[in-house]
């Protein structure tokens, strides 16, 4: 299990991340720009905050990864739910789902923009980091349905609808949850990374590679933290909804 | 409406559990009596269409069924009247009287995780009674029940079981004196 985030643990780190920027800045000539303070990341993330360009960043690649990944999510649990009854099925996509888990990310963000935009990249990176493990936790789900609940449907002719809500939902949420926390922080990692890569206009990619071009370091973090922020955003408020779905389906 | 098998056979890995069985269970209770293990539960699961026989013939079986089977197969977060809802669609009307008469509230808001062994099984048999059926497969259905609950459900089943075949696997003849029996082989 992962240990907790401890707030006297992340405080201690901040302390010496301070430290270690205010050491740099006294050793070496333009320490500063080697390696920004919390402080000044979080100052810079606060003049940040009122800028349109700002929230259309943010907005323009909280649109396209998420969206990659909502679009990613349910190709996946179709997907799984046509394969889990179709082993030709399971067999054919085990190759492409292997080969997505395997291949390295930069591969797949450079070959991706040979064929696509730059705009429409980060949509398709992070729904591919998102497609391995989504697909494979909801088929191991839907392999785990109660067999006996199943027979029970089939004695009492209950409609596919009536199934879905009170037997394999509630089986497979469990697996469809975890994968998703999981697929959250991936998506947004490879969808910066295919931004900084694809430099599409007011991302939150082409941010984070002006910062590292003219040496801005407090920009950098701070556009860090907002990946990291809006990433825990995410992953909480779809947690916060499949909780919900769960809560009110069948177990 | 009467069932019919005839010559059936059945074997799981190579040892037969039905050998060439043939019997008819007409409208109202038949007993199937046998030892645990000689084929009760598995003669029903072909009557329901659950498995394939490896040989013989069943007639009458393509029909409209309800069923307890051995294990409760409820759907434990739900309280009483939602697994009503999810096996019927609907909560018929006679619903609350009949689970009354079981000793179980129709109105209880708790999931049956809560609930005892004994009640789930009569919520179990309820849900089978209530269904709209043209016969009845009942699997040991009065599992962990005591005397008064065993009677009490046995006179639902004979209520509700009138004008269709009712097959009622036991090992317990107490209180079925006068049904027709089907006795299956010993191991």
């Amino acid at each position: 299990m992962a240990a907790k985030l401890r707030p006297w643990s992340v405080a201690l780190w901040l302390l010496a991340w301070q430290g270690g920027s205010l050491a740099l800045r006294a050793a070496v000539p333009h320490g500063a720009l080697l390696l920004a303070s919390p402080v000044q990341a979080a100052l810079r993330l606060l003049e940040l905050l009122p800028s349109p360009a700002f929230w259309q960043a943010v907005g323009n690649s909280s649109a396209r990864i998420f969206g990659g990944f909502l679009l990613s999510c349910t190709l996946a649990v179709l997907l799984a739910a046509l394969a889990a009854g179709r082993p030709w099925l399971e067999d054919l996509l085990a190759p492409p789902v292997a080969v997505v888990k395997a291949v390295p990310v930069a591969s797949f963000i450079i070959l991706a923009l040979v064929w696509l935009d730059a705009r429409s990249l980060s949509l398709f990176i992070s729904g591919l980091m998102v497609f391995p493990p989504v697909y494979l936790n909801v088929l191991e789900g839907l392999r785990r349905t109660d067999g006996h609940l199943l027979e029970l449907a089939r004695v009492y002719r209950i409609p596919l609808r009536r199934q879905v809500w009170g037997i394999y939902l509630p089986q497979v949420l469990p697996y469809f949850r975890s994968a998703a926390s999981l697929a959250l922080g991936l998506c947004w990692k490879a969808g910066a990374a295919a931004e900084v890569i694809g430099l599409p206009a007011g991302t939150i990619g082409e941010r984070l590679y002006t910062a590292k071009v003219y040496l801005q370091t407090p920009d950098l973090f701070a556009w860090t933290a907002v990946i990291l922020l809006l990433a825990a955003a995410f992953e909480r408020l779809f947690l916060a909804a499949a909780d919900a779905l769960a809560g009110k389906a069948g177990r | 409406m009467e069932l019919l098998v005839k010559g059936l056979c059945k074997s799981y890995n190579g040892r037969p559990v039905l050998d060439r069985l043939t019997a008819s269970f007409p409208e109202g209770i038949t007993c199937i009596a046998a030892p645990s293990g000689t084929g009760k539960t598995t003669l029903l699961r072909l009557l329901l269409g659950l498995e394939r026989p490896d040989g013989g013939t069943i007639r009458g079986a393509d029909c409209r069924w309800a069923a307890v089977f051995q294990e409760d197969r409820l759907l434990e977060g739900l309280p009483a009247a939602g697994n009503l809802r999810f096996a019927l669609g609907v909560l018929p009307g006679e619903s609350g009287a009949l689970l009354a008469r079981l000793g179980l509230d129709l109105s209880d808001p708790k999931p049956i995780r809560e609930w005892s062994g004994g009640m789930k099984r009569r919520l179990a048999l309820a849900r089978a009674l209530l269904a709209p059926s043209d016969a009845l497969a009942l699997d040991e259905p009065f599992t962990g029940l005591d005397g008064e609950n065993r009677a009490r459900c046995l006179e639902l089943i004979r209520e509700r079981g009138k004008g269709k075949p009712v097959l009622l696997a036991t090992h317990d003849l107490t209180g079925l004196e006068g049904a027709p029996v089907v006795r299956l082989g010993s191991r």
